[in-house]
Formats: C-alpha cells, structure tokens, sequence
C-alpha cells in the first residue's frame, strides 16, 4: 500500500542556519502519525512544507505516490488546521465550513448538504447560522476540523492545535481528536510540543530535535524503549545520571555514577564498552519502594536512603531520596496502593529496581 | 464623593460643550439665517429662499457643484486603489525595519506644508518645469508642455494630498488581519482573487470606509489644490464659496452654497456607510 505522505531527505535551510536537516519518513493511510519536538525544532517548518507555505531547500515530498512539489498551496490535497484556527470571522459557521467547497466550484444544494453533513458529524448540528465568536474553544477546533475534512483532503496537518485551551478542555479534546481521526478514517500528521497528546493520541510518534528525527516508533517503542539520549530525556520524566562504564558482561553493564553509585543495566544492544562516559536514565515508576531491603531482593539496583521531600500531584505524587552513598537525589512514583500513604519527610526507606528498566546511551564527545 | 464625581463630570465636559457650541453650532446656525435672507434695499433684508433659488437657477453653479462631488469620489477612489497595495505591503508583506521606514516615507511629505507641497508640483508640471524639459531633452517633445491647469493636475495633487489618510486606517485594519486566516484561505483552496475578495476585502470594510470618508470630505473642501494646480480651467465648488464671502462680498449667497456643500457631503457619506452596512461608529470608534 502507498503511503498517504512520504518524505524523503527533506531539508530546509534559512540562510546559514539549517532548520530541517534531512528528515526521511513515511505516513500510511489512515493513521495518526505525531511530529514531537521542543519549540524551535523546525516542526513547524516541516509542516509548512508539507502544506505549501514554503518550499524545500532539497529533498521531495509525495502524497499518495505523487510528489507535490510542484503544486502550490491551494491545489494540494492536504489541508491545514493552524494554531490559532484562523476561522474566518468575517462568515457565519456555514460559510467558513463552505469557503472550500465554493472555491471548488460546488453548486449551492449540495454545498449544503455537505456542510450539513459533516456539522452532524462533528455532534454540532444547530450552529450553521451562528458567528465565529459565539462558539466555546472546543466548538472552534471542531469546526475547523470540519472545515478541512469537508473537503476530504489526503492528509489533515494539525499545527498545536490544542495549545490556546486550558487544560481540562486539552485533555478532553485529545479523546476527541482521536476518536474524529477514527471516524473521517483520514490520515491525521500532528505536531506538537506536549509530549502527553502526541503519546494520547498517534500511532507513530517521530520526536524531533535541532532539525532532525531522533526516533520513530509507537509510544511505547518510545517511552520504554527511546533510540537516543535525547528522546529519553525528553518523553516522560526520568531519574538522570552521568558515570562511566565499568565493566561489560554479556547483555548487563555496570556503570559507576559521577557521585559514586554503582547501576547495574541492561544494555538493550546498545554498543558500550568498559571505559565509556555513559549516561543513564531511569523513570521513577519502575523504582519500587520498600520498608526494608528484604523485600527488594529480586532487583539487581538497590539502595536505601530518606526521604527529602513529597511531592504531592494525586495520582502521579512522588518522593524524593536521598541516597545514603551519596549521589543527587532520586525521584520515585509512590505506590497507589495506599501503604505509602504515611511516608514523609526524614523516613527511611529502601529502594530497587531493575536493569531491565533502565536505559543506558553512550556520551559522544570528551567530557 | 457623589458631588464631586458630578463637579469633575462637568468640568471636563464643559470643553467639549464649548467647542461644540461656539465653533460649530452657533456659526451653523448663523450661516444658516444668513443663507435665507435676501437683500431688497440698502440695509433692508427679507427672509426668502432665493439665495438657493439662485443656486438651482444658475447652470455654472450647479455644474460646478455635481463636478466637485464626481470629482471628489474619483480622487477617492483613485486613493484607495493605490493606498491598498501600498498598505498591504505595508502591514503584511514588508518586516520590521522596512515596514516601519514605509510607513514613515508616507508620513514625509506631511513635514511640510501643503502649499509647499503643491508648490512641488508645480515645480515639475508647469511649462518650463522638470518634466518638460526632460520630455524636451529626450526629444518626444517639440516645444514646452504645459500639465498645470487641468482636472489630470488638479487629480493627482488631490491623490497626493490624500494619500497618508488612506494608508493609516488601512494599515491599521490590515494589521489586525491574522496571517494564518489568509494562509488558511489557501490553504482551503482559494486563489488570491478570491482571497482577496472573501477574507481580506471584508476584513479591511471598516478601514476602507472610514480611509474613505475621510479622503473624501477633505477633496470635497480642499480649496488650496484645486485653486494652483487646477486653475481657472477646472473650477472645484470652494472656490465659488471663497469668491461670494470675499470677492463679491455676497455672503448670503455664499452662506448657501456652504450649506449646499454640506448636504453633499452628508448624503454622499450617509450612501456610502449604507452600501457598505458599516455604521459610523464602527468605522471611526
């Protein structure tokens, strides 16, 4: 099967900084594929090109087999919702969701017909007649989603849509979002910062940085399993330290950290030899907590320590330890399960995880 | 507290109440019995229409009237089809440093006064003036041009006058324009006719309308360039007021011409905010 969006060594260079450098990747039909990046990675950039809006210092892009780089912005079977929606205020909801099938030349009955269908689709029958301004912010991103799937582009480009809401709304949208794709069946390329509604919603996440693809996988592929340094830093939260391998066995290594820890991991076939500055991450959910060392046989990473502070979030609090061989302090999830409940500052506590959970990755470069 | 609030209301309100009295109501209302007295002896008025009897009754007047208003809406146009590409680069295509160099470079010839300015003009019209030497020295010319003294001369100076009123609201409604809204205008399908004609145009109404008013009340009653770039060949209606109050000394009549000029002007803006369903609140709030 082609895929609905293909680039190949896409690249964009704005005079002597490089914004896209040669970015590669395939989007298949009907999938939600996400673009995650901190600000200024060239995200934008890459969706601009894709839209039309700017053309590519080298490298193709193709919808549907076809390469589109000949085709200016409004002859291209994509379309784009941007940031700040841009509805335009000037029509009532009915003529902003008609502005394209106009453009294409419909008649009038069936223009109609369309919008009205896709309003019914979109669960907001009765609005056709109302002002841009009248609608709540998850009316407007509905509607703008209407206006381009009226028009049943190849591909639909979301540009941080979600960004202007607060926060209860975001989060309700994400479902939605997901749930929409699902039902126009459209292939969707959303960009984003937040790493929470790319890992919501998509089926394939590329996390991008300086200009390039670090990885592209599943959430999962990503946060259990991230290519590189930089994508484990950057999806999800992660225990950080720096260290030197010590010695290398079969598929463990053990790693003496900057402030004097020994880490055993597993080093997930990542070449690293005995010497090497390494760096190593492990996310405070796979630390399990424990009232003594006992309980923690089975891990091969355990340490004991106090508990320096509670960081209460609801279902996501954590504490924070301070090991007792020294070291930055360690955060770890607490347990839903209510039998840490009590702890708090000054306790003592033990804790341990596996190598399996931990990721290893090489440092380049002296340090 | 309430007194005060009440004593401050009144204090401030009360140059508003001044000026309004004073400057326009009064004279109004004084130009408006003068326009219906008639002079039957030395020293002896009586009221009677004929001051505007004469107006209707005298082709010169009458055609230099409709003149003066085609005219004025010609110039107006004439702006707002240069203003508009030149706000629009302005406010949406030109950067930073340039945007505002622009902008100041319409704001320029405004340093100086308008007689200077039209005397600029001159300069480069007139017969033994800059362009026709140049025409002369090229050889497409034979003898001396003369451009003074005609509607084409008397239009671009009222354009050139003009011009900074236009750009100003222009610029400032353009701005308010989103790019992304454009973007998405294409990005729906749109070519940039259609762009232009369904999200920018629309958007810019109440820019267009009050450049517009503005630009067309000052050609209605600009007497300084009609008077030295049109002459005696293209007569503009002020002219014919100037010459009732101060060379005729006429000033019954030239009290009704004045209002006449007024009704002109408010009908021909009222027509135009209700072709366009903008109110005037809109346009200049």
């Amino acid at each position: 099967m082609t895929p609905d969006l293909e680039c190949s060594a896409l690249t964009k260079r704005f005079d002597q900084s490089l914004a896209v450098d040669d970015v590669s990747f395939s989007v298949p039909p009907g999938s939600f594929f996400s673009i995650l990046g901190p600000s200024g990675c060239g995200k934008t950039t890459i969706m601009r090109m894709i839209a039309g809006f700017l053309p590519p210092t080298s490298g193709d892009i193709r919808i549907k087999g076809k390469s589109v780089l000949d085709v200016p912005p409004n002859k291209r079977p994509v379309n784009m919702v941007f940031q700040h929606l841009a509805l335009f205020p000037m029509m009532n909801i009915a003529d902003n969701i008609g502005y394209g099938l106009r453009r294409k030349g419909l008649p009038k009955p069936e223009i109609t017909r369309k919008v009205g269908e896709v309003l019914d689709r979109i669960g907001l029958p009765d609005i056709a007649n109302r002002k841009v301004d009248e609608l709540s912010g998850g009316q407007k991103q509905r509607v703008a989603i209407a206006r381009c799937m009226v028009l049943e582009p190849d591909v639909l480009l979301l540009d941080e849509p979600l960004g202007a809401l607060d926060l209860k709304l975001r989060e309700h949208m994400k479902i939605e979002l997901k749930a929409l794709q699902a039902a126009f069946d459209t292939t969707f390329v959303y960009i984003t910062h937040d790493q929470s509604e790319a890992l919501v919603m998509s089926d394939q996440i590329a996390v991008m940085n300086a200009g390039r693809f670090e990885q592209i996988g599943t959430a999962q592929e990503l946060y259990y399993r991230p290519d590189t340094a930089f994508v484990a830093g950057f999806v999800g939260d992660s225990n950080r330290w720096s260290g030197k391998v010590e010695t290398v066995a079969g598929g463990t290594l053990a790693l003496r950290t900057d402030g004097g820890l020994l880490m055993r991991a597993n080093a997930h076939d990542r070449s690293l030899a005995t010497g090497d500055r390494a760096e190593i991450f492990v996310r405070p959910e796979a630390i399990r907590l424990a009232r003594s060392d006992a309980d923690l046989a089975h891990f091969d990473n355990r340490l004991n320590g106090q508990v320096t502070s509670l960081l209460f979030n609801g279902a996501a609090s954590r504490i924070l330890v301070q090991s007792a061989e020294g070291g930055p302090e360690i955060e770890v999830t607490l347990p839903q399960s209510g039998e840490f409940s009590d702890v708090g500052r000054g306790d003592a506590v033990h804790i341990g995880w596996s190598g399996e959970h931990s990721n290893c990755f090489g440092l380049t470069g002296a340090m | 507290m309430q007194a005060g609030a009440r004593l401050g209301f009144i204090l401030l309100l009360t140059p508003l109440l001044l000026w309004l009295t004073l400057l326009i109501i009064i004279p109004h209302i004084d130009m408006l019995l003068l326009s219906l007295r008639e002079r039957v002896g030395v020293g002896q008025y009586a009221t009677s229409p004929a001051n505007y009897l004469t107006f209707f009754g005298e082709p010169l007047y009458l055609r230099t009237f409709m003149r003066t208003a085609v005219m004025s809406v010609l110039a107006t146009v004439i702006t707002l089809l240069i203003a508009f590409p030149v706000s629009f680069y302005i406010a949406k295509i030109a950067r930073g440093r340039v945007q505002s160099s622009l902008f100041l470079l319409c704001l320029v010839p405004f340093w100086v006064s308008e007689l200077v300015r039209t005397f600029g003009w001159m300069i480069l019209l007139r017969e033994t003036g800059l362009i026709s030497t140049l025409l002369q020295y090229l050889g497409l010319a034979s003898g001396p041009v003369e451009m003074l003294y005609n509607d084409a001369a008397m239009m671009v100076g009222l354009v050139y006058t003009s011009m900074l009123f236009m750009v100003v609201p222009l610029v400032t409604t353009l701005e308010s324009l989103d790019d992304a809204v454009i973007e998405a205008g294409y990005d729906l399908g749109g070519s940039g006719f259609s762009v232009l004609r369904e999200i920018i145009i629309p958007h810019a109404t109440p820019g267009i309308v009050s450049g517009s008013i503005v630009v067309f009340m000052l050609s209605l009653g600009n007497y300084l360039t009609p008077t030295m770039l049109g002459g005696k060949d293209s007569l503009w209606f002020t002219e014919l007021i100037y010459s009732q109050f101060i060379v005729r000394f006429n000033w019954e009549l030239g009290a009704a011409f004045g209002f006449m000029l007024l009704i002109l002007s408010s009908v021909i803006v009222w027509g135009m905010l209700r072709l366009t369903g903008q109110t005037l609140e809109k346009t200049m709030g």
